[in-house]
């Protein structure tokens, strides 16, 4: 029951979340230099009269602001974001054509940076004050100051000019006319290069924060006694320390949720990875901003409902949280 | 106080970390001051033949494809890059500082409305949020820096509302209410000046943060148009990276380093200004620098 309240109250920051992104949305579109229906149509200035006069009455432009913000909310509620007057089609079917290679791409990132920063973080605390230690906690602070875009610019000189191991861009081989496996196994030879580099940040992010509480909890009474006891090293490691140390980074990992889509816009380019972040920086550079309002309303959806999920799996981690809202 | 002030600059320069960070910072600002002495003129100009490899004889960095000198772009950059740092910061801090003072020193609703806000803008995607800012309010230095400041004064509010909420149940700050002085009086001068030094570690690592930020919106070149920036450099040299790596190479290294020696500096300072809990803090500083959410 306390659970439940907990949930709900969540829920109902996570509107409160989403409505905000409305009333952003819709104050960029009256912020902007010019004439707002010509920035909902699209293309600045050039879409023909016609045009613009349906824009203006869809929109409600000539009624009063709280109407048109409520005009506004019922048009995003049904998912119906306009026409991209670039590409001449509905934002939402080019948003749902390209949301997959974003989601497998971010996803992926995800799952390698928490495998990889959680075992670099228990591997430097196991071996707190050694080199090994030292040389962990220093490449992940290097990591830490780097430009994402830069190290993927540098990945792509090394691993695929120089080396030649991995594919520098796209998703899937041009022409080669995969199918079955081989096509999923090409897709994840593309995956590899930017998922790794998406990831890295929180790579440095997870070891520093699992080394820090793993020493933490280390320290801690119960550790002792269950070592005292002469609990084998290997289960107090697997049953003592790692479940508490871990907690800290299931509340990191709804933070990378926004970071990832952020992350995406930038490594999608470098990368020539076909999903919205790339679109994304398309959309900035045809003054698409119809479209790109689009994809920051659903990217904010998506990072709200990662938040929620963070949430039950807190509650389920860490029993003793108080469940406040 | 004149002690105060020597043992912290001693406790400073006793960690290697900081003085190198000090050191690197020292040389970015003087490029930045000397910029119009060492590379006199625009420094878009073309000088040299171009894609002169780094260690060409007049010409340390190379030259990019239209003969552009990269060093000249370098030093200039470090103008632009510390400009948009500090000042976005600056706004960020002062929003940041004094919406959670409010929070943290009246609690109750105004606390509850300014989380509440707070939180909104923690859990939107950020860096999507500023490129959307500086798109529509047309790409330049104050669109940057408003961008930037507007995705980055949440950590501070959290920051300065959880130093108020401990501090004003503290006896100085109950004598104050006690003798009669105003909410506003008691926030700016008795509890104010004592939250000052986890303010100054934040700062530290938010121009940091700010830099890498700049950088990422010039590198897909929304940057100032009339300005070098490091990262409008590593993606104007992007399409040559096969041939010319350092051109994006070189750009990219002075990020970093100059990132990393905020970093160091930010560690520095969080130890000689908290010597007994800094490292106690490393945790809780990661995590409030980065955190959102619970409270």
């Amino acid at each position: 029951m306390e659970r439940l309240i907990f949930l709900g109250g969540r829920s109902i920051k996570a509107l409160l979340v989403v409505f905000a992104v409305i009333v952003i949305n819709f104050m960029l579109i009256r912020a902007a230099p010019g004439d707002p229906a010509s920035i909902l149509a699209g293309e600045a200035g050039a879409a023909d009269a016609a045009f613009m006069e349906q824009v203006r009455k869809e929109y409600g432009l000539d009624k009063p602001l709280p109407v048109q913000l409520g005009l506004y909310v019922r048009q995003l509620a049904s998912f119906d974001f306009g026409n991209s007057y670039r590409e001449n089609r509905p934002v939402k079917d080019i948003i749902i054509e390209r949301l997959p290679a974003t989601l497998l791409l971010t996803l992926s990132a995800f799952v390698a940076s928490i495998l990889i920063g959680i075992s670099l973080g228990v591997a430097a605390a196991r071996r707190a004050g050694t080199w090994v230690d030292s040389l962990i906690t220093a490449v992940s602070l290097i990591f830490f100051a780097m430009p994402l875009f830069w190290i993927g610019l540098l990945a792509i000189v090394l691993f695929s000019v120089q080396l030649g191991w991995l594919p520098a861009y796209g998703m899937a081989s041009v022409g080669a006319g995969l199918t079955g496996l081989e096509a999923v196994l090409d897709v994840a030879w593309h995956l590899i290069l930017p998922a790794c580099t998406l990831g890295l940040f929180y790579v440095a992010v997870y070891t520093r924060v699992t080394r820090a509480s793993a020493i933490e909890v280390m320290e801690q009474d119960f550790v002792k006694t269950a070592r005292s006891k002469g609990v084998s090293e290997r289960r107090i490691w697997r049953h003592h320390v790692l479940r508490n140390a871990i907690l800290p980074v299931i509340t990191f990992g709804s933070l990378q949720a926004g970071h990832l889509i952020g992350g995406s816009v930038l490594i999608e380019t470098v990368f020539a990875w076909p999903g919205i972040g790339r679109l994304a920086f398309d959309a900035l550079f045809q003054r698409d901003y119809n479209l790109l309002l689009a994809i920051f309303f659903v990217s904010a959806m998506i990072v709200v409902f990662i938040n929620l999920i963070a949430d039950v799996l807190y509650t389920i981690a860490d029993p003793r949280i108080e469940l406040q809202t | 106080m004149k002690t105060v002030n020597g043992s912290f600059i001693r406790e400073l320069l006793r960690q290697p970390a900081c003085v190198i960070g000090l050191l690197i910072m020292l040389m970015v600002c003087l490029a930045a001051i000397a910029a119009p002495w060492l590379f006199p003129g625009d420094p878009w100009r073309m000088v040299a033949a171009p894609n002169l490899p780094p260690l060409s004889p007049g010409y340390i960095f190379g030259t990019d494809v239209l003969g552009r000198d990269v060093a000249a772009g370098i030093v200039h950059g470090a103008r632009v890059s510390l400009l948009i740092g500090c000042v976005a910061t600056l706004v960020a801090v002062l929003v940041g500082t004094v919406l959670g003072a409010f929070a943290g020193y009246y609690g109750g609703r105004i606390d509850d409305v300014i989380m509440r806000f707070t939180e909104i803008f923690q859990t939107i995607p950020s860096f999507l949020l500023a490129l959307l800012l500086v798109a529509i309010f047309s790409p330049s230095v104050y669109s940057i820096v408003l961008a930037i400041a507007i995705v980055s004064w949440p950590s501070v509010t959290r920051l300065v509302r959880a130093e108020f909420m401990s501090i004003r149940t503290r006896d100085y700050v109950k004598a104050a209410i006690v003798g009669g002085q105003s909410g506003t009086r008691i926030v700016f001068s008795q509890i104010l000046p004592n939250t000052l030094s986890p303010i100054v570690v934040i700062s530290s690592l938010m121009v940091a943060t700010a830099i890498l930020l700049e950088s990422a919106i010039s590198f897909l070149g929304l940057g100032d148009r009339n300005m070098v920036s490091w990262g409008f450099m590593i993606g104007a040299g992007r399409t040559m990276i096969r041939q010319n790596w350092w051109l994006s190479a070189i750009p990219g290294m002075a990020i970093f380093l100059t990132v990393l020696a905020l970093n160091f500096i930010g560690d520095g300072f969080n130890r000689a200004l908290n010597p007994r809990t800094a490292r106690k803090r490393k945790v809780a500083r990661l995590i409030a620098a980065m955190e959102k959410g619970t409270s």
